[in-house]
């Protein structure tokens, strides 16, 4: 017990440090400068269900397709020591394949919508694979071979769309991309934690974590010790399809229409963002999902935060790109290294503060 | 024996034989364009407007490969020649002096240069998310200048728009006038900055040392190198050069915009990459990259002159060639590495 309290006080929470910090901080700068700025309040939507409303909903609900993509990114981080800069193409592609399966059919039926999404999952997994062949069986940098999706994936979600920007109206749509009846938890939040479920499950019961961890950290050292390597990282880029073509059905349905140009928008940087305020190293290796499934509430807090702030749209960015550098400045490894001298030598904290 | 076998047959290294499959398909694709779509490409006008619409890109790839050569990233480099732009633009027209821009410029790129430099080599932390964020607030500090769009003054863009005209390449009009080929100033800056980065390259201490914490930092640093401040200098250089470059772009188009230089981040990477540059660190050259850019730029004159005028067709292509570029990259470095073993 003490030495668990011990390795508790030198370690801290682990990598997951970091963006509970950044959590708290954000929580505790919003309760100062508006109380009610977490108020939930339950309203009638023009549906006429009960729902929750307020920001603390709005930030939970609006970072959903980026914490399932930071669940794939991470993977795909870990095994291949590099990152996957064609998400929002891809999901361009695969929110496109959806609206065209849903469009062909007469009716839009609960059957019709999980047809549309297993096609979409299909073309996305290919895509993936596309993308991790190049990888693992050329031995192409991840970012590289990825540049050729995210030149030309939305070129080719325009050319799947035939150059415009249809429409689906739904209420089985509106019911993944909103609320459910009878649910007043928004659904893509309920996504979210089956995808997440889904994940650990998978972890839980194959050794995927433990494989991806070692061809991150040394490959030549996993491939001697009999692990397929190249199997591995073409997983970890397949998985991250099946997060992309999730995400992009629920930007889909958010919306009722795909936009190729629009559609999840720059949303790649976000996630990679996302992975490393999670603690992970962008370098490959160790992970944890749920680091980078804080990371991503992080970011949209931040993005709400400052749109509360009343903050223009287009200026978000730049106060953004400060909070990002503060909070990696307070995760840098020398920075850690010098808090903790100055509190060995029994110095205040604030000086230390002043240090960073 | 082996010694001897050597010494006749020097083999070229990884640089070099990327750089010189680049210039040769560079070369192949041309003579293709002229073969196949005569005229236009016969044209010197046709290379000097290449160059022209592109000498703000080579000045920031080659800063791009001057940090992918140290092993690190920069990705920023677009946004700051944006933010350069627009803030030259609105400090002309308050009554600045054109030649005085120049100074805001590098001063903007030398800031954003230091401050990537000392987060990612002092403080360690990784490339791409401290550049990453430097794209946001370049991107984000243009839209607070100004979301609107902003011209430079006629007479002010008339006087810093200057270019060199030259009867000798021209060519004859049917009509029997001579047009002249013309060249912009920007092509000459930028031709000065690939051969002075050339040299540092490849007869500098400081060029070569770049090689080296790229290649193994662990062995640089036993040497002796001064690795962080190696580091430092290299994203110094390269956001020296995207002011440059912001001037550069700004020369050429006289008009501030936020969407400036959009995507121009990818196109450096994707240059760099094609001109034999490794994004592993140590392995590079910056005539590659200029290869590199006027490549990716003639297969999009390609698209577009053949017709396939479609807007999707171009990005399309591009990303076919891209993909058949590194495709052979990798298949020509991976039978390399394989001989090495063998041998």
């Amino acid at each position: 017990m003490k030495d668990g309290s011990k390795k508790f006080l030198k370690n801290g929470l682990g990598q997951l440090t970091i963006p509970l910090i950044a959590v708290a901080l954000l929580v505790i700068f919003n309760l100062i400068r508006d109380p009610s700025f977490f108020s939930i309040s339950i309203t009638h939507n023009n549906v006429g269900n009960a729902v929750l409303s307020g920001n603390l909903i709005s930030i939970i609900n609006g970072a959903s397709e980026l914490a399932i993509l930071a669940i794939g990114m991470t993977l795909v981080t870990a095994a291949t020591k590099g990152q996957d800069i064609s998400v929002g193409a891809a999901a361009a592609i695969a929110g496109s394949v959806f609206v065209k399966v849903l469009k062909s059919g007469s009716e839009i039926s609960v059957g019709m919508v999980l047809l549309a999404f297993l096609c979409a999952c299909l073309v996305a997994m290919i895509f993936g694979a596309f993308n991790g062949t190049l990888v693992a069986v050329f031995n192409i940098q991840p970012m590289i071979a990825t540049l050729i999706l995210y030149t030309c994936g939305r070129s080719i979600a325009y050319w799947i769309n035939g150059g415009a920007t249809p429409t689906v109206n739904s209420p089985i749509l509106n019911a993944i991309g909103s609320f459910a009846p009878g649910i007043p938890v928004p659904t893509p939040v309920i996504i979210v934690i089956a995808v997440t479920i889904l994940f650990k499950l998978l972890f839980h019961f194959t050794s995927l974590e433990i494989l991806t961890q070692s061809v991150g950290i040394n490959q030549s050292a996993a491939r001697l010790n009999g692990i397929n390597t190249t199997f591995i990282k073409l997983l970890s880029f397949i998985l991250l399809g099946v997060c992309v073509s999730v995400a992009g059905c629920i930007g889909v349905s958010r919306l009722g229409l795909i936009n190729h140009e629009t559609l999840l928008l720059d949303v790649e940087m976000d996630a990679i963002l996302a992975v490393a305020i999670g603690g992970n190293s962008l370098g490959g290796g160790k992970f944890k999902i749920s680091g980078s499934i804080i990371g991503a509430y992080v970011i949209q807090m931040l993005t709400i935060t400052l749109y509360a702030m009343k903050v223009s749209s287009t200026d978000v960015k730049a106060y953004k790109a400060i909070v990002i550098v503060l909070l990696v400045v307070i995760g840098s490894p020398v920075v850690k290294e010098r808090f903790r001298k100055i509190f060995k030598k029994g110095k205040s904290g604030t000086k230390g503060v002043e240090a960073a | 024996m082996n010694k001897n076998r050597n010494k006749v047959k020097e083999p070229l290294n990884d640089t070099q034989l990327l750089m010189t499959i680049t210039i040769c398909i560079f070369a192949v694709m041309y003579l293709l364009a002229i073969v196949l779509l005569q005229g236009g490409f016969l044209h010197a006008q046709q290379i000097l407007d290449m160059l022209n619409d592109n000498a703000s890109l080579i000045i920031v790839s080659c800063g791009l490969t001057i940090v992918m050569i140290g092993g690190g990233i920069d990705i920023s480099v677009g946004a700051v020649t944006s933010l350069v732009v627009m803030s030259c633009v609105l400090f002309i027209n308050k009554g600045g002096n054109p030649y005085l821009a120049i100074l805001l410029a590098l001063g903007i790129g030398l800031a954003f240069g230091a401050v990537h430099g000392f987060l990612i080599s002092y403080l360690d932390i990784q490339p791409f998310i401290v550049t990453l964020a430097g794209m946001f607030f370049a991107r984000g500090m243009t839209t607070i200048l100004s979301v609107e769009p902003q011209k430079l003054d006629e007479e002010v863009f008339n006087g810093i728009h200057t270019s060199i005209k030259s009867d000798l390449l021209g060519y004859r009009a049917k009509n029997g006038n001579v047009i002249p080929a013309n060249m912009e100033l920007g092509v000459v800056i930028a031709a000065v900055c690939v051969i002075l980065i050339f040299v540092l390259l490849k007869y500098c201490r400081l060029g070569r040392n770049f090689y080296a914490i790229g290649g193994n930092q662990q062995s640089a640093l036993m040497l002796g190198i001064n690795v962080k401040r190696t580091r430092f200098a290299t994203y110094l250089i390269s956001g020296l050069l995207s002011g440059i470059s912001g001037y550069v772009l700004m020369m050429h188009i006289g008009a501030g915009n936020a969407t400036n230089a959009a995507g121009m981040e990818m196109n450096a990477i994707a240059s760099a990459i094609i001109g034999g540059t490794l994004l592993t660190g140590g392995v590079g050259n910056v005539l590659g990259t200029v290869f590199g850019v006027l490549t990716l730029t003639t297969i999009k004159k390609i698209v577009v002159t053949s017709g396939l005028n479609q807007p999707y067709w171009q990005s399309i292509t591009t990303g076919g060639m891209l993909c058949f570029f590194i495709l052979l990259q990798s298949v020509v470095l991976g039978k390399r590495q394989k001989k090495k073993k063998a041998s």
